[in-house]
């Protein structure tokens, strides 16, 4: 970039309008996000006010028409489901760019990749769809009824494995040639190579990937709302159907008044709160040295 | 990628090599499970009449005629918005602000934060927003603005670096012939960063075809032929969300219009990957 200074002999009044229309436009898009927070504080504003925000916890169930407005359960049903995905996703993902990168033929590799592209680019309604129409009646069968906990941790799991896979594979990508070399020269095979050498010198972008896929795996609603069963319960094993915050708010939305809708405003703030803390985590990783 | 790396005998190796290629096998199998079920059986109802006619029987028989042109005014309205101010921001943050400065730095963190809010949230946004407070009620216009507010970090962040990869030889040469900086914008830059544009235009409506959280609340489930754009008009992806899951029977229809939504996607992913590997890397203006 050049300087922002005025980079001419002379003074031309059209750059100043520009900058300040520009900077209109930057400044409408950079207010987004407070616009959003501030609307959802609006909304929920009436309930917090009238119960406060523990009851949202302490009550003892999620009975909104009766004024009982727990939750706990879904709040269960969303870590659950999340924590299951990322811990089965991040060992897929990653070894899946170690693929691409060290284990596959150049062609296979690429033909890879692209196939991971592809995944990315499926829309979360066509998986939930799928979810729906083949995995749920196949988990029918072992324990039914079908839609649970587990359907919706293996629907999360490949819909968020391409975003740590690409992300992996980006920072594979950067690991510096004189590392591997150093270890070629050194004698070490392949995996201790890749162990030794490689996933610690491309830790940040794999911690970063796994934050971004975990901010997905909680903000998902469609593929979970239709595998998970949406029972309001915490869950006491896989096969238990679960409801998660955002699946709430997209099956009550439709009927809520009042306190209610105020209520279902409440657990979108919560899932804001969740992703903010996410994005301090992401900042304060990628900020971190590379060998710590 | 090295060659030299060598395969030892010892388990551990041994062991990590069948994990690595078990892991790529598990990855690849599901994923040709996945779009084969939709392809053998989403092939079926795919016809012309299909894509035309209006759905019959909350969407049993019938087309997705208008949902289609619904889809298609979501996407209108969104990219109506988001173009202007997407690529304005990015312009300023290309290339009339210092990195380090405190407004660009403020916009950016802002814009990382928006790429990261659930769908969900957007959905539950613009309909207090839009459908509320602006009085727009569900309407085409409400859900094509919430998408509007969704697109714009991945149009920003593609369309910036397609300014950043203008060479910065190009701005001292117009600065050296006297040109005003709105002058280089319009005829230099703009010219150059097309290509980056362009990608994020492409990721941009990718994202938003896809959505259907966002979409419930503010542009609603009526699936008639919409007649302005203040009326309610169903998405794709709605539709078929909608199909599956209350709509008894509505699977063959769903498994068509998921193929539909699908191949749509798949053109669009391929047409930014094309841009994005011949486009980037090709020079627009040869001095």
């Amino acid at each position: 970039m050049t300087s922002l200074h005025s980079n001419t002999l002379f003074h031309w009044s059209t750059d100043d309008c520009l900058c300040w229309f520009l900077r209109g436009l930057a400044a409408v898009a950079g207010t987004i996000v407070i616009v959003i927070v501030t609307f959802l504080i609006m909304e929920a504003l009436p309930v917090l006010q009238r119960i406060g925000l523990l009851r949202f916890f302490t009550d003892p169930s999620w009975h909104p028409a009766e004024g009982f407005y727990n939750l706990t359960p879904m709040l269960w049903g969303t870590l659950f489901a999340m924590a299951g995905s990322v811990l089965i996703a991040t060992p897929l993902g990653i070894l899946s760019a170690v693929f691409c990168h060290y284990y596959a033929p150049v062609s296979l590799g690429r033909l890879y990749r692209r196939l991971i592209e592809l995944l990315a680019g499926i829309p979360s309604v066509v998986y939930g769809f799928w979810g729906l129409v083949v995995l749920v009646p196949m988990i029918g069968e072992i324990h039914p009824p079908g839609p649970s906990l587990l359907a919706g941790i293996l629907i999360l799991t490949i819909m968020i494995l391409p975003t740590i896979a690409l992300m992996a594979d980006a920072s594979l990508a950067n690991v510096p040639q004189q590392y591997l070399r150093g270890a070629a020269a050194l004698g070490l095979p392949r995996w201790a190579t890749i162990r030794g050498v490689v996933f610690p010198a491309a830790k940040s972008g794999l911690f970063t990937g796994v934050i971004l896929e975990t901010g997905r795996a909680i903000g998902e609603t469609m593929a979970i709302l239709m595998v998970c069963g949406n029972v309001v319960q915490t869950p006491s094993s896989l096969l238990d159907p679960v409801r998660t915050l955002t699946a709430n708010i997209a099956l009550e939305m439709a009927y809520a008044l009042g306190d209610h809708r105020a209520a279902l405003f409440v657990s979108g703030l919560v899932l804001m709160a969740m992703i903010v803390a996410l994005a301090i985590a992401a900042e304060w990783i990628s900020r971190g040295r590379i060998y710590g | 990628m090295v060659k030299t790396l060598s395969r030892s005998q010892n388990p551990r190796e041994w062991l990590a090599f069948v994990l690595v290629w078990g892991a790529a096998a598990v990855v690849t199998a599901t994923f040709c499970w996945l779009l084969g079920d939709i392809l053998w059986h989403g092939l079926s109802r795919l016809s012309w009449t299909f894509l035309t006619a209006p759905p019959e029987s909350a969407g049993r028989r019938g087309g997705i005629g208008p949902i289609l042109v619904s889809t298609f005014l979501i996407l209108g309205v969104c990219l109506a918005v988001s173009l202007p101010i997407g690529v304005g921001t990015a312009v300023l943050l290309a290339e009339f602000t210092l990195d380090q400065g405190l407004f660009g730095r403020m916009t950016r963190r802002s814009l990382d934060v928006l790429a990261g809010v659930p769908s969900i949230v957007f959905g539950l946004f613009g309909n207090a927003f839009f459908c509320k407070t602006l009085g727009l009620g569900f309407s085409i216009l409400s859900g094509g603005l919430t998408l509007a507010c969704m697109v714009l970090p991945i149009l920003i962040r593609s369309t910036e670096e397609g300014f950043r990869a203008v060479p910065a030889s190009y701005r001292l040469s117009a600065a050296a012939l006297g040109l005003s900086r709105t002058t280089t914008l319009l005829h230099l830059l703009l010219p150059a960063a097309v290509p980056g544009l362009i990608v994020g235009l492409v990721l941009g409506v990718g994202r938003a075809i896809a959505e259907t959280a966002a979409l419930i609340f503010t542009s609603g489930y009526v699936d008639r032929m919409p007649e302005s754009l203040l009326d309610s008009g169903r998405a794709l992806s709605i539709h078929i969300f909608d199909l599956s899951m209350n709509v008894s029977g509505g699977d063959a229809n769903a498994y068509g219009s998921a193929l539909v939504l699908v191949v749509l996607l798949l053109l669009i992913n391929g047409t930014a990957s094309w841009l994005a590997t011949v486009g980037l890397h090709r020079k627009i203006v040869t001095v």
